[in-house]
């Protein structure tokens, strides 16, 4: 890793993000396009959370990481707090991990 | 700028504050593995303060160590971070008028802070939910990324506090109330399928922009409305 490297990494992601900010003052916006937008960066967000959950690298991420954010995620489903969620999915994946499953 | 402050409640900041221990413990595993893999510790300093995007920062050093070329490691970063330009196209409008907030608030424009403003319906909420997001998410991911480069190696593995599992759990919980629309669901649900489905066969980030083919459900029933 050199600083060059660093340097234009750091600047083509600025790009990428101060891009949609500007992008969205120059274009006269629709209510229907705008809708489609955010739900596009729900999609993408959800897609995250779904190959985050149940991949690693190009494989499978074994049953301890699903299995606690599928806990986790019932937990937000039955109203509990955002705190008791994050803690509870990393406690349970953090647990089945000790006890020796992958 | 001051209105953001007043509209901080304590609710937001605990569940933020949530957010950035889990990008805290991260950030400094981050720093470790990078001195670990033979950089200068300013090097993953600089590349924080600047790059500010966890995944693509451990995407580039992985690829280096791994003996890819700078080129490579870019690149690989970058395709990672492709997404941050929906995701400005779609929460553009809670950065603030102002061109320096514009600018500033581009860069705090990460997955964390884009879910904290989707989560609200009120845009003054929506607003105070991106900049404490995206501020205090900065400041705690670049401070512990400064305490594990110094600190090295004994950091041990953050995975074996589930934190692997913290990240997605949160973003999960912040997606619900959206989720509840059954367009919205169903695209993110078909978006999700084509994202795993396509991740053993092509480079990190590009599955996940493929699930923007999700969002062909929400074009097929607005035609049949």
């Amino acid at each position: 890793m050199t600083l060059t490297a660093v340097l234009v990494l750091a600047a083509g992601t600025y790009a990428f993000r101060l891009a949609g900010p500007l992008l969205r003052d120059r274009l006269e916006l629709s209510d229907r396009i705008k809708l489609l937008m955010s739900t596009s960066a729900t999609v993408l967000l959800f897609a995250l959370v779904a190959t985050a959950t149940l991949t690693k690298g190009q494989g499978f991420a074994g049953l301890a990481l699903p299995i606690g954010v599928l806990v986790g995620g019932v937990a937000a489903w039955r109203k509990a707090p955002f705190v008791v969620v994050v803690v509870l999915a990393a406690v349970t994946t953090a647990a089945l991990r000790f006890v020796g499953l992958s | 700028m001051r209105s953001i402050w007043r509209t901080w409640d304590p609710e937001l900041l605990r569940d933020v504050s949530a957010v950035a221990a889990g990008a805290a413990v991260s950030g400094a595993s981050f720093g470790a593995i990078s001195t670990g893999a033979g950089l200068a510790w300013w090097l993953p300093v600089v590349m924080s303060l600047l790059v500010f995007a966890g995944g693509s920062q451990f995407m580039a050093v992985g690829v280096i160590t791994a003996g890819g070329s700078p080129a490579a490691a870019v690149l690989a970063g970058l395709l990672l971070n492709v997404r941050h330009l929906p995701f400005g196209l779609a929460v553009g409008d809670v950065l603030g008028k102002g061109l320096l907030q514009r600018l500033v608030g581009s860069h705090l424009l990460i997955d964390e802070s884009t879910a904290f403003a989707l989560a609200q319906s009120d845009p003054r909420k929506a607003k105070a939910a991106y900049w404490s997001c995206g501020i205090v998410v900065f400041i705690s991911w670049n401070v512990a990324v400064v305490a594990g480069a110094l600190i090295g190696q004994n950091i041990g593995d953050p995975n074996a506090f589930g934190l692997d599992a913290a990240f997605p759990a949160a973003l999960l919980a912040l997606l619900l109330p959206v989720l509840k629309d059954k367009t919205t669901r169903h695209a993110a649900l078909l978006g999700a399928a084509i994202a795993l489905a396509a991740t053993p066969f092509l480079p990190a980030g590009v599955p996940v922009l493929f699930a923007l083919g999700g969002l062909l459900i929400t074009a097929r029933q607005k035609v049949q409305a």
